[in-house]
């Protein structure tokens, strides 16, 4: 928190900049505004940049870096023995002085070296905190010295100032193509020690998936195997249900919405739709759990069908309610693409409607559709919180809707949840599970996007 | 062509048209069904969650003369608030109860009595002692929250003495009979519900503090979010030269718009969690991994906008002598602007309602305390939600589906908002 005001003191002296370099541009040509080369308000803007630019730099920079450099100077202060335990250890003390120092009461009575410690931490982290707001002022106060002095009437400041905006929009687009890269390597890298574990073709060709790794050598059942040719299928049979949903709905829906629907009705049914995609995924998994597993188990206990509480049915299908909108409104935007020449043509040689949209309306939109169902399917594979309110746990290989499967994301969330431990291959395995999520939906939305794109262009 | 040929094929028309007509007929009915699915299934998921969520807004207390025994709260008359709040105020609940229900003796039986209130109720009268010393020694009506299995009861949720799922006893409901006959049960609005924390017992449960974690996430998120997304809408439309780098870009950001939301969490928990060492459930990570989701949407959403701007615009500005920045500036964005507010109102109102990437980064521990910040322990309300449904107390069933309709209020208004923005300043050129 004492970082924002900071940041409100870089901005509060930026601001002053801005007022003293237009009072000075103004005020070296005697007012007479039209010999600057540019207007007051860029010299003002030059004063700030300078006041605030370098500053927003260290600040960033001392934010990443100040908190291991305090805990690498709190360790080389520690007694010699403590310091030479194993890195682990090593770790679990520094973590208990740091919560010492946060206020934090570990243990009953803590070892001395352990309050020392935590004294010398806050102190360090207050005088820190001190330097870094000195340093700050002196590079503020200099900048906005140095953009004074360079301010001239014939000095070009609209340019330089609108070539700095323009890098600095430049660096925010950068942002996305970081996270992409800080995805793809966070994922990869952990699962590249995965994999030094645990052969890839176990990982991919393995038929068994149960995380769990033995305490002890000789514990019976956990042996910890990880072969993910389980979850595919339990994912790819939730998939399967639930685009056997939404597809037809959805794609009927888009179809009645822009062929036959006056306009009053899509009015109101439209918005109707769109409800349906902004309700958050984890009360659609409390709407399975609560309402439509045991509305699915009992029905099947009416026919006799042995329907277990975590079906991978009741999961399918409320993931497919979830999925109609984005099936109908990306088809209804394709099918609204097709141009109605084709439409009126058809018609005029005797076709039914029905006919016209069957075989000319939707041929002409297929790869839109086809575009908008692989995206469909990209978002089942992904979606999380249904299925882990709704299916099971246990990975079990089967083609029966009516037993409980997992997937991909349940097997995630399950992985993570409270393990704060890093090298095991249970997490590790996390990782892995999510650099396969990862490819699978990437593939498919490439393609989709392809497929959409080519087909736009063809009718503009 | 013969006139008798002519006949026969007229007719093979006129029978061929009728199943034609027929088959369209089909068709239509077949996409009114699909709607009518989609809309009914639209309909059941909200009549059950209010159907299962509005009786929690309310609560039923139960009332009781409770002696504030000055033996008990402060024997050495110290007039020391510190001594008031070691008290055993479960005690005085406790001796209240028996006084009601003299003839109970066994030791089971009087655990039982015991149960009909609270386990919070002894905090409560802690604070009015707290709050007003004077009460001590004196004998006050409190009406205090009954225990959730009562609660439930009396609202009907669970019945009385069926085998093995039976939770309240014969005697029990004889005392809470007993109880309403002298209008010692009352069925009064659940301020809990909207003014505490977490909790593991139902009756003392509320969402504020995770409502105040949304907050915070929000907060984070917005900050964040808008400037970088309005930035790299800008710079792509209006600046950014035709090359492969930029077409890289655009495809990056539509395929980060489609990665599942749980990838960012992985993100998350590798990047700012173990590598720079933020803190865990801490709303500042929370908000900058749904910053990375949103920025798509916020993005592509300002794109749009834009782009609906005619060209007209920026070329009058270029005419009389305007930078291309200032013509984008002063011009091109204040017109896109509303455009770009609606998408990032979408974009938040998707990130409000997101769980899947806050459980990665930790943000599902059990936290009771508000969160005075953004680098505090929180929670949010969906994964709150998603906390409570996986309680086994009936009465946390009731409190998720509450907290759901709580939850798409929220995200009902800033839907509105959005929409109401797009209608008032929606220009066509």
């Amino acid at each position: 928190m004492q970082y924002a005001y900071l940041l409100i003191l870089i901005t509060l002296l930026s601001a002053i900049g801005y007022y003293l370099g237009r009072q000075r541009s103004s005020r070296l040509v005697k007012q007479e505004i039209r010999r600057l080369h540019s207007l007051p308000g860029h010299y003002g803007m030059y004063v700030a940049l300078w006041c605030s630019v370098p500053a927003v730099i260290i600040l960033g920079l001392w934010i990443t870096l100040q908190s291991s450099a305090i805990e690498s100077l709190v360790i080389s202060a520690l007694p010699p023995e403590i310091q030479s335990l194993p890195q682990e250890q090593l770790s679990l003390v520094l973590n208990d002085i740091i919560n010492i120092a946060g206020g934090i009461i570990v243990s009953d009575a803590p070892d001395e070296f352990l309050l020392a410690a935590a004294g010398h931490y806050n102190q360090l982290k207050g005088t820190g905190f001190l330097a870094l707001a000195a340093l700050l002022m002196t590079v503020c106060a200099g900048g906005l010295a140095m953009g004074m002095r360079y301010i001239r009437p014939d000095m070009r400041a609209r340019i330089k100032v609108e070539r700095t905006m323009q890098a600095l929009m430049l660096l925010c687009s950068a942002v996305a193509i970081v996270t992409t890269i800080g995805i793809v390597l966070s994922v990869l890298f952990e699962s590249i020690r995965f994999f030094n574990q645990i052969p890839v073709t176990d990982f991919l060709f393995g038929l068994k998936w149960s995380p769990q790794i033995a305490i002890r050598p000789d514990q019976v059942g956990a042996s910890g195997s990880f072969g993910i040719v389980p979850l595919l299928a339990g994912t790819l049979m939730i998939s399967l249900i639930a685009m056997l949903v939404a597809v037809p709905t959805g794609l009927m829906s888009a179809v009645y919405m822009s062929e036959y629907a006056s306009d009053k009705i899509r009015t109101v049914v439209k918005p109707l739709l769109e409800i349906l995609a902004g309700i958050p995924t984890v009360v659609y998994g409390f709407f399975a759990a609560l309402t439509v597993a045991p509305f699915i188990r009992e029905m099947g206990g009416r026919f006799g069908i042995d329907v277990s509480s975590e079906s991978a049915l009741a999961a399918g299908l409320v993931m497919g309610i979830m999925i109609i909108p984005f099936i109908s409104s990306l088809s209804d935007d394709v099918i609204n693409a097709v141009p109605q020449e084709l439409r009126d043509a058809s018609l005029s040689i005797g076709a039914t409607r029905s006919e016209t949209v069957v075989r000319v309306v939707l041929p002409a939109a297929l790869p839109g559709i086809v575009g908008s169902i692989l995206l469909g399917v990209s978002r089942a594979v992904g979606e999380t919180m249904i299925v882990v309110m709704a299916a099971g746990l246990t990975a079990k290989l089967t083609a029966n809707p009516f037993e409980a499967v997992t997937t991909f994301t349940v097997q995630i969330v399950t992985l993570l949840i409270g393990d704060q431990e890093f090298d095991s291959p249970k997490t590790l395995a996390a990782f892995a599970l999510g650099l396969v999520l990862f490819v699978i939906t990437l593939c498919l939305n490439v393609i989709a996007l392809y497929v959409v794109r080519r087909y736009r262009e063809e009718y503009e | 062509m013969n006139k008798q040929d002519h006949e026969a094929r007229l007719n093979l028309i006129k029978s061929r048209l009728k199943i034609r007509y027929a088959k369209e007929k089909a068709f239509r009915a077949a996409g009114v069904t699909a709607i009518l699915t989609a809309l009914s299934m639209l309909a059941i998921l909200f009549i059950t969650i209010v159907g299962s969520g509005y009786s929690a807004f309310q609560q039923t207390f139960v009332r009781l003369d409770i002696h504030f025994d000055q033996e008990v709260i402060d024997p050495e008359r110290s007039g020391d608030p510190e001594v008031f709040s070691q008290a055993d105020f479960a005690g005085l609940v406790k001796k209240s109860l028996r006084k009601k229900f003299p003839d109970v003796r066994k030791r089971r039986q009087k655990r039982d009595l015991y149960s009909l209130v609270s386990s919070g109720a002894s905090f409560q009268l802690r604070d009015m002692v707290m709050n007003n010393p004077g009460i001590i020694g004196s004998t006050k009506t409190v009406w205090m929250p009954a225990d959730d299995d009562i609660d439930m009861y009396v609202k009907g949720h669970i019945k009385a003495g069926e085998k093995g799922g039976g939770r309240i006893k014969d005697y029990k409901l004889a005392w809470i009979k007993e109880l309403s006959a002298g209008g010692a049960i009352e069925k009064r609005f659940n301020r809990t519900l909207f003014t505490s924390g977490d909790s593991r017992e139902p009756e003392l449960a509320g969402i504020w503090g995770a409502a105040v974690g949304s907050f915070y996430t929000m907060f984070v998120t917005l900050v964040l979010s808008f400037p970088l997304g309005v930035a790299t809408a800008i710079y792509l439309e209006e600046f950014a030269p035709k090359n492969i780098w930029t077409d890289i870009l655009e495809v990056n950001i539509n395929n980060l718009a489609a990665v599942p939301s749980i990838v960012f969490g992985l993100l998350g928990l590798a990047v700012f969690l173990n590598f720079f060492g933020l803190p865990r459930s801490a709303p500042i990570v929370g908000g900058l991994v749904l910053t990375f989701m949103t920025l798509p949407t916020i993005i592509i959403a300002s794109r749009a906008s834009l782009l609906a701007v005619p060209p007209s615009i920026r070329e009058g500005a270029l005419g009389v002598g305007a930078s291309k920045m200032q013509a984008v500036m002063h011009h091109v964005l204040p017109l896109a602007l509303p455009g770009m507010l609606t998408g990032t109102i979408i974009g938040m109102a998707r990130a409000l309602g997101e769980t899947a990437p806050l459980l990665m980064i930790g943000m599902v521990a059990f936290i009771v305390d508000i969160p005075a910040g953004i680098f505090d322990k929180a929670t949010v309300l969906p994964v709150q939600i998603y906390l409570w449904a996986d309680s086994p107390e009936r009465a946390f069933m009731e409190r998720t589906s509450a907290a759901i309709m709580i939850l798409l209020a929220f995200l009902l208004i800033m839907n509105a908002a959005a929409v109401i923005l797009r209608k008032r300043f929606e220009r066509r050129w």
